[in-house]
């Protein structure tokens, strides 16, 4: 199996706390790209700062056209979808809301699907829509691995559950054992 | 069992071949289209017309001389809101009128005007500080079906919340209301709103300058572009302008690493709020007629 390239995690109702934990467990050496699509009411910028006094990586909130860099945590800005270039470098889209979100995780896991292929992994936390469950199918599709949070352990079950409903999933945990799968999946 | 892997490579030689068909026949020019967001609309236009293929969906456009105008329809992204970005819309309220008032006549050019929502927006802010008698805004699109819309300005009932609360956040000094009369799901601005603005087709990609404006606002069009044809765009925004004119772009658009960057200050940066230099700079780049 190839080694991946990227950890794409998307949540909502209940996902800073969920992002919180899980990023705070990862291990600092993580060579990978993560790509975080979190639906919040304030901005990412706020979301980006909060988060990085919990990551054990650093966290920023994307601007345009910059590189998605390994071993960094890259927020998705609110108000855009964000999609990533062939080359690696981020684009945003002001097109229609999906699943009434943008940004939407559809879209970013969609995108990263198409970019690193069966090199990726996706992964689907907390939330109270259905946003994630097709592009998590998408990732699957390319031969990428799909993580879900067991829905029981998530403060909002919709969202995983409909992951699990249409996508499927590779491995299906409770929210604290997601961070050592990624560790063990990602530097072995 | 996992579906077979999409293959990347037939899907991308499919979506050239798209482009070139486009550009070939039609005249449209996508081949510098950022293309993340380019494969998402084309693939649902594929979608949306039941053509199973990208390939299938170039055939049509070839063939069938109408379905041109459903494919820039779904190539376009007409979405957009009044006032969006509020606190651009105060700003130019606070630091750009007062500079066109200067003017004896106001020349503004609004680039991808979509429905029409933020030309009438800047025709609102216009019309509060007196000047709109003296002003003519050109709102362009290369979206034919866009403009008409825009030119009747009837939007959906849903939106008149949002645009209400983000006009007054804009610094409105009434009720977005007074502008509009509801009917059933929708809302109606006031025609005299528009008795200022042209509304007009212009290709960004392959049409020129054809006024010299005081205030060039176009928000939410580069994102869609390359590098290379944002350079160029911005650099025929530069020379629509006249000195010291204003230019606003998006939110999460940047003038920064264009080489037209050294014709222009920064207003504020933060809102992407700039002005034209009034002196030349030692190199003005010209890239764009
Ligand atoms: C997302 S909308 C932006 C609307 C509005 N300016 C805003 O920010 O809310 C983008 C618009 O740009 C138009 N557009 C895209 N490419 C263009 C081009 N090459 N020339 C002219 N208009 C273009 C689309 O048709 C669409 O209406």
């Amino acid at each position: 199996m190839r080694r991946p390239e990227a950890i794409v995690i998307g949540c909502s109702k209940g996902g800073f706390n969920a992002l919180k934990l899980l990023l705070g467990a990862l291990d600092p050496q993580l060579p990978q790209t993560v790509l975080v699509c979190c639906h919040t009411a304030s901005g990412a910028g706020v979301l980006a700062g909060l988060l990085a006094a919990h990551s054990a990586l650093p966290v920023i909130e994307v601007g345009e056209r910059q590189p998605a860099s390994p071993g960094i945590v890259h927020v998705a800005p609110g108000g855009y979808h964000l999609l990533l270039e062939h080359d690696r470098h981020f684009a945003l889209s002001v097109d229609e809301p999906v699943c009434f979100s943008r940004p939407s995780i559809d879209v970013l896991f969609g995108s990263a699907a198409d970019t690193y292929h069966a090199a990726l992994i996706g992964v689907v936390l907390t939330g109270a829509n259905r946003d994630g469950a097709d592009g998590l199918g998408q990732i699957r599709a390319h031969g990428g691995i799909a993580v879900v949070q067991a829905p029981v352990s998530a403060e909002a079950a919709t969202m995983p559950q409909a992951a699990l409903d249409i996508a499927g999933a590779d491995y299906c945990l409770p929210l604290e054992q997601i961070a050592p799968l990624l560790n063990r999946l990602c530097l072995t | 069992m996992p579906a077979p892997q999409p293959d990347a490579e037939l899907e991308q030689i499919e979506l050239d071949l798209f482009v070139q068909a486009l550009k070939r026949r039609h005249g449209h020019d996508f081949s510098q289209y950022a293309q993340a967001s380019l494969i998402r609309r084309v693939r649902q236009l594929v979608h949306a017309h039941h053509c199973g293929s990208i390939s299938a969906l170039t055939t049509r456009l070839l063939h069938e001389p109408d379905f041109l105008t459903l494919v820039i329809q779904g190539l376009s992204v007409p979405v957009s809101e009044m006032f969006r970005d509020p606190p651009v819309f105060s700003a130019l309220r606070e630091h750009v009128l007062p500079i066109l008032a200067s003017y004896p006549q106001i020349t503004i050019w609004q680039a991808g005007c979509a429905h029409g929502q933020e030309v009438y927006s800047l025709a609102i802010l216009l019309e509060e500080a007196g000047l709109y008698e003296r002003s003519h805004i050109f709102a362009t699109d290369f979206n034919p079906d866009a403009l008409q819309r825009a030119q009747e300005g009837i939007y959906p009932a849903r939106d008149a919340q949002l645009w209400s609360r983000n006009y007054l956040l804009a610094g409105g000094r009434q009720s977005l209301a007074s502008y509009y009369s509801a009917r059933y799901d929708f809302i109606k601005l006031d025609q005299r709103l528009r008795r200022h603005i042209t509304f007009a087709d212009h290709n960004l990609v392959t049409d020129k300058v054809f006024c010299e404006a005081h205030l060039v606002l176009c928000r939410n069009v580069l994102i869609y572009f390359s590098n290379p044809l944002q350079n160029r765009t911005l650099a025929l925004f530069r020379n629509s302008l006249v000195r010291g004119g204003h230019l606003c772009l998006g939110l999460r658009e940047s003038l920064d690493f264009a080489p037209t960057a050294v014709d222009f200050t920064a207003v504020d940066a933060n809102l992407r709020l700039y002005r034209r230099n009034s002196q030349p700079s030692s190199e003005e780049h010209d890239e764009a007629a």
